[in-house]
């Protein structure tokens, strides 16, 4: 049952993420959310793992849940459910190329589809940034700053970092070397 | 047949050697499949790019798929994205299990509450990427704004974003057609 569940899961999220990548990243946090399948901290997590290996997040991500949840089945289940979206429209377009180019209903759902992606990430840049800045919640945090204090710092590091096209995996190794160096450190 | 393993073997290559995937695996298949083996062509490349942004799906699956079944119809899209999966997929396998043995780690912890403020950045890296090239044109910047209130605040279902979104493009281009792009 819980194969069933990932593969109608991936395949939902296959047929409604375009452009991938972080595109997916709401659908993926609203579905592992109601399926209690990760927490939001995890998916984070998982998002870090995916960026320092190779081959697509959306891919990473589906194997990586489908084996948590189902082991080795479940991520083939997650995995074939997310792919097959994508496969079978391509294989059709492929015959149907210049009227699909050509097409004005295409044209006219992307107009408003390529902005409303970039609202999404938006939206998931938010609600990460919740889960990092105010893990246990916004009360505790206001009192609670010496982890509220590393995290911005971090994230303003990474952030000076990828805006001078500093490659993702290089930030995500600092910000680790970082976050392992302020922990021990608020131990002392 | 040979075509088909080549296809295979080439995008298990390409599957096993992107970083971050969709549209930086773009370049790699350029040089693979234009340059060494010929299977098609540069401008062929720029359509994939343009048909794989307004298709669903991963980039990378959508470039695979279309790349296979123009060289060697279906069996060559099967074959070609079977390959770009599978890297992925056996690494993260056996990340998955790695990971399990060493969460407990006071370290691995403290490294991940890290790389999640790293991750933030990343994330704000893409959105401003993505908004410098978006259109400048007041309806999508409606657009941009719906979907952030609607998918942040009030907690709507991204399925259904992405459906408003695409109908309420499509009308409003129906209506007032490529003036409504700017």
């Amino acid at each position: 049952m819980i194969w069933l569940e990932l593969f109608l899961t991936f395949l939902k999220i296959g047929a409604f993420t375009f452009g991938g990548g972080y595109a997916m990243l709401p659908l993926i946090q609203s579905e592992v959310e109601r399926h209690g399948w990760l927490t939001q901290a995890e998916v984070v997590d998982f998002i870090a793992v995916s960026e320092s290996t190779p081959g697509p997040l959306a891919i990473n991500m589906a194997t990586f849940i489908g084996i948590r949840t189902g082991g080795i089945f479940g991520a083939v289940c997650a995995t074939f459910g997310v792919v097959l979206p994508s496969f079978v429209v391509i294989l059709i377009v492929a015959k149907f190329y210049e009227k699909f180019r050509k097409s004005r209903v295409v044209d006219g759902v992307m107009f408003g589809l390529r902005p409303a992606v970039i609202g999404l990430i938006g939206a998931a840049f938010l609600s990460v940034g919740m889960t990092v800045f105010f893990p246990n919640g916004l009360k505790s945090a206001v009192f609670s700053n010496a982890g509220l204090w590393t995290s911005l710092g971090i994230f303003t590091a990474g952030a000076v970092l990828a805006f001078r096209k500093v490659h993702p995996i290089v930030i995500i190794a600092v910000s680790a070397v970082m976050g392992i160096a302020a922990g021990y450190a608020m131990e002392l | 047949m040979n075509k088909v393993i080549d296809l295979f073997v080439t995008f298990l290559k390409i599957g096993a050697f992107t970083f971050g995937g969709g549209y930086a695996m773009i370049p790699l298949i350029q040089r693979e499949v234009c340059e060494n083996k010929k299977w098609l062509n540069d401008d062929d490349i720029l359509e994939i790019v343009a048909i794989a942004e307004s298709t669903p799906g991963p980039v990378a699956i959508n470039a695979a798929t279309f790349v296979g079944s123009r060289t060697a119809g279906t069996v060559g899209a099967v074959c070609a994205t079977l390959g770009v999966v599978l890297p992925s997929f056996l690494i993260i396998s056996v990340i998955s299990y790695v990971l399990r043995a060493f969460q407990e780690s006071r370290a691995v912890q403290y490294a991940f509450m890290g790389i999640r403020a790293g991750v933030l950045a990343l994330i704000l890296k893409a959105v401003y990427t993505m908004f410098r090239s978006a259109k400048k044109h007041g309806v999508s910047y409606f657009i941009m704004a719906a979907a952030l209130v609607l998918t942040a605040l009030l907690k709507t279902d991204a399925v259904f974003v992405i459906i408003g979104c695409g109908t309420f493009g499509l009308v409003w281009s129906l209506i007032f057609g490529k003036k409504g792009e700017g």
